[in-house]
């Protein structure tokens, strides 16, 4: 385990936390931007430099941005009064522990079972494009239209509230 | 510790941490970054096992990967949306007194 | 043997014509036109009496042809006993019989009661023509009828019970007629428990009578309780006291008949019984019901008499002649001193219900049934004729009041007159001379002792004397009641004037110069002879007792006659002879004896019986009653609190529960979310820790 691992793990996991733990929804955002960005480097070092540079490009760039333009649409309710952690948060809490824990315990009960090293894998991204319209070209078209749909039911479901709101 | 076991514990904390912010927080778009933290944590997990799989030249978990990201794109999309037309809707994004569904 | 049996009874076997076989429409034709008369409403008189008279009248009818038939056999030299008998209650082996039976006995007493009764129908059209209850009366009359004719044919000695039981009811209702009398209820109850308590014994004898010999027929083919079989069986079979079953069974019954009859301890019922209306008093209490214990013994005298030597005598009859004697004494002693015109001839009629009986004892059935048909007639003429002395001194009932009738009510004073000379034996011309001279003579030749014979000739003597001393007190003197008296109408007077005649008409078919009535009883034939009269000591025999009647005649008219003691002046006896007069006139008191003894342990006994029933069973009801309380109590209790209880705390947890768990639904997203969450931890958990073993 390298340093490099670490040190992305802990910039991940920090952003993590930042990002549930802030009071500034909008530092929220920021702080799970760092999250993707470290995610993504893990990606890089995982030799799935597509994966790594999709997630820059999707996460950072198109999520991030759109939960900062629907933090400002709906700014009016900034900071409420009794906190913002709702009133049974430890509840939840333990239950993410929990969660964790039971994955934890999963990871480290099948340590030996989990292979040690193995070989870079050599991914050209001919192999990618190839497998994408070979073997994966069903799922691509069907993402095609999960997009579109998407994208239509959102515009959809913003744009209705605008004709009451009048 | 095998390197795999490391990534699926930072993958395990990640998704830990995404799924306390989901489930504690009071405004709805931190929910939803709670649940894209959670997306993310798997597609890390995913990612894991492919590189350290018996054939990794099959792509399987990169592109399964990629296409989590697209579809969670497209989700955060619409999920947000919602979040907007409810707030037009009830002024406020705040989930502890959106309990009109109460049984 | 068998040959001379089987000719000697005319058609023994059941070879009846129908004459006989619809013999039983002689009871039932008077009882349904009872049920019919029942069901009319009260202004209905005329109805009520016709139907009463013509169903009598259909059975007087029919008795004079039966009488003639058994008659007409009986000159023809073959006797008659025709009897229809039917099977009533079968239970395995055995099986209990009723029927009916066509003898002269039984056709001698139909044609009495019938022709004695439809008199005083007649006759009680005018004495109770001012009674709103008219209707009852002939109603509870023809049913007194229609039972009594059932007692006169039964051949089974159930059926004759039965009849007996309803001639005891009708009796109770119409001596208690006019209910709202206190004294007339009393009465009637008196006399309903006093035969009762000879019915008791009665019963005894029928059921040991059943047990000894199988069937309760008296004559049937042989088998029947009177024949020669059963009687032998009786005789042999030993009844406790060295007595046999059959002399046991014979006291037993003749018990029964002494309560009918009013024999001795059990007489005290008939005088109170003059509380019922006079026609009452004239059939029931005179001529028939009372008759009905003498006729029962007559008709089970071969029981009684069974074993009997020739010229001897057994127990049974034994015990019923003195038992006779001494009541026909008793009751004349008694009758001497009573006022109410009634009373006298009530007692008059004990009196001769004892000679009877002593007769039946003395002489046979032939002697005893003489004197009950010649008495029947006299007494209800003797009654009739009170009735009618009564109605003529506007009710007036006590004899010192009266007085010169005989000018005022001529035709009552004539056959009250022939009724009195029969019943004391005024000689030659009337019945009762020969009826009570054929006991007394039967008394003189008896085996066992001459002592009844000087209680019966006392007896006639005493009866001649009262007999005076009423005709004294009511017909002659001076009229000392209120206002005028006046005689009755026709209605009643023809009556009595047919009675007068056969008052003095039967006397003919009982003289010893033609004793046809006995020849005819015991199936012997019958001629006239003078020659009757020759038999020694006969002559002697009548010549003493009309000298004792003579004399009872001349004490009475020498204290009596054509003086007229006022009611408040004491008797001329009383003036004679004072302590054994209030003995006499207070009846020797015996009714206060039953009232100090039987009657007072009777009501202590109810009273025991009443506080027993009150507490103890009571108390148990009381008891069970508490318990089922107790336990009621229990079962509300547990149903409002464990049943209700239990329910309602059911519902109110399960409400309860169902807002708990409604609070999982509280709308919140992340509430939902945490489940998930948790569940598939849980999931994960379980699978994982399954996986590791």
């Amino acid at each position: 385990m390298n340093v490099v691992f670490w040190i992305l793990a802990v910039i991940t996991v920090l952003g993590g936390l930042t990002a549930v733990t802030l009071k500034n929804t909008v530092h929220c955002a920021l702080a799970v931007t760092t999250a993707f960005a470290g995610l993504a480097l893990l990606f890089l070092q995982l030799d799935a430099q597509f994966a790594g540079f999709a997630q820059i490009l999707v996460y950072i760039g198109a999520v991030a941005i759109l939960v900062v333009f629907a933090i400002l649409l709906t700014r009016g309710s900034e900071t409420p009064a009794e906190g913002v952690f709702s009133r049974t948060w430890f509840a939840g809490l333990l239950i993410a522990a929990a969660v964790f824990a039971v994955l934890g315990w999963a990871v480290l009960h099948s340590v030996a079972a989990l292979p040690n090293e193995s070989a870079a894998p050599a991914v050209t991204v001919l192999q990618i494009g190839t497998a994408l319209m070979g073997r994966y070209v069903l799922p691509l078209e069907i993402v095609a239209l999960l997009l579109t749909a998407a994208m239509l039911g959102a515009v959809i479901v913003a744009m209705h509230e605008k004709g009451e709101q009048k | 510790m095998t390197p795999l076991a490391g990534y699926l514990l930072v993958a395990a904390l990640v998704f830990a941490v995404g799924l306390a912010g989901a489930l504690t927080r009071r405004n709805a778009i931190l929910v939803l970054i709670g649940i894209e933290l959670m997306l993310n944590a798997a597609n890390l997990n995913l990612v894991a096992f492919w590189r350290y799989s018996p054939h990794p030249e099959l792509l399987t978990g990169m592109m399964f990967a990629v296409f989590s990201i697209a579809v969670a794109a497209a989700e955060a999309a619409v999920g947000l949306g919602l979040v907007i037309s409810i707030y037009r809707h009830a002024r406020t994004t705040d989930l502890d007194e959106m309990n009109r569904m109460k049984g | 043997m068998q040959e001379s049996m089987a000719q000697s009874f005319h058609c023994l076997y059941d070879c009846y014509g129908p004459l006989v076989g619809n013999l039983v429409l002689i009871p039932a034709v008077p009882m349904v036109a009872a049920g019919v008369i029942a069901l009319l409403k009260q202004p209905r008189r005329k109805t009520a009496a016709a139907l009463a008279i013509g169903s009598l009248s259909f059975s007087l009818i029919y008795s004079l042809f039966a009488f003639a038939y058994v008659v007409s056999g009986w000159m023809h030299g073959l006797p008659v006993r025709e009897t229809v008998n039917f099977s009533w209650l079968t239970f395995g082996d055995g099986s209990v019989d009723l029927g009916w039976i066509l003898d002269p006995l039984s056709a001698v007493m139909l044609v009495m009661v019938t022709f004695v009764g439809l008199l005083i129908f007649i006759y009680s059209t005018g004495y109770m023509a001012h009674d709103e209850n008219y209707t009852r009366f002939f109603c509870f009359l023809s049913l007194f009828a229609g039972a009594m004719l059932g007692v006169v044919i039964a051949n089974s000695l159930l059926l004759l019970f039965m009849c007996w039981e309803i001639v005891g009811l009708t009796s109770y209702l119409l001596i208690g007629f006019w209910y709202q009398k206190p004294s007339a209820a009393a009465a009637a109850k008196k006399a309903f428990l006093t035969t009762r308590v000879g019915d008791i014994f009665f019963i005894l004898g029928i059921v040991w009578l059943f047990a000894q010999t199988g069937t309760l027929l008296f004559y049937s083919q042989g088998a029947g309780t009177l024949e020669p079989t059963a009687l032998a069986g009786l005789l042999s079979a030993p009844a406790g006291l060295g007595l046999s079953a059959a002399t046991a069974i014979g006291l037993l019954i003749f018990a029964g008949a002494a309560g009918k009859s009013g024999q001795l301890p059990l007489h005290v019922w008939l005088p109170d019984a003059m509380e019922g209306p006079t026609p009452v008093s004239a059939l029931i209490h005179a001529a028939t019901m009372v008759a009905a214990g003498v006729y029962l013994i007559a008709r089970v005298y071969p029981l009684i008499s069974a074993g009997v030597q020739p010229g001897g005598t057994t127990t049974a009859l034994t015990v019923v002649t003195w038992v006779g004697a001494a009541t026909a004494v008793f009751a004349a002693l008694i009758a001497v001193a009573q006022n109410d015109i009634k009373r006298i001839l009530a007692y008059s009629t004990v009196s001769q219900l004892g000679y009877m009986m002593a007769g039946l004892g003395l002489g046979g059935v032939a002697i005893g049934m003489f004197h009950l048909i010649t008495h029947a007639f006299f007494k209800a003429l003797l009654f009739m004729g009170a009735g009618s002395v009564i109605h003529g001194s506007h009710e007036e009932q006590d004899v010192r009041r009266m007085g010169g009738l005989r000018n005022s009510m001529r035709i009552t004073w004539l056959t009250y007159l022939a009724g009195m000379l029969a019943l004391t034996g005024f000689p030659i011309f009337f019945s009762g001379f020969w009826s009570k001279d054929a006991i007394l003579e039967s008394a003189h030749h008896w085996s066992a002792g001459h002592g009844p014979y000087f209680l019966l000739v006392f007896g006639a003597l005493l009866t001649a004397f009262y007999m005076t001393r009423q005709v004294s007190y009511v017909f002659f003197g001076e009229y000392r009641g209120d206002g005028h008296a006046h005689e009755s109408p026709r209605v009643m007077t023809m009556p009595l004037a047919i009675l007068a005649f056969f008052a003095i008409a039967l006397g003919v078919v009982g003289t010893p110069a033609w004793p046809w009535f006995r020849s005819f009883l015991t199936d012997r034939p019958a001629w006239f002879d003078f020659g009757g009269f020759h038999e020694p000591g006969l002559l002697a025999l009548m010549l003493t007792s009309t000298a004792i009647v003579f004399l009872g005649y001349a004490i009475g008219w020498a204290l009596y006659g054509n003086k007229s003691p006022r009611a408040e002046e004491p008797d001329a006896l009383e003036k004679a002879i004072p302590p054994v007069w209030t003995a006499l006139s207070n009846r020797f008191y015996v009714d206060e004896f039953y009232g100090g003894t039987v009657i007072a342990f009777y009501y202590w006994w109810a009273r025991v019986a009443d506080w027993f029933d009150r507490r103890v069973w009571g108390g148990l009801v009381a008891l069970v009653v508490w318990f089922f309380g107790m336990l009621a109590r229990f079962d509300r209790f547990f149903d409002e609190n464990w049943v209700n209880g239990g329910f309602d705390k059911g519902c109110e947890e399960l409400s309860v529960g169902g807002g708990l768990l409604a609070r999982v639904q509280n709308g919140r997203v992340q509430t939902y979310l945490r489940l998930l969450a948790l569940a598939i931890v849980v999931l994960a958990a379980i699978l994982i820790w399954s996986s590791r073993g």
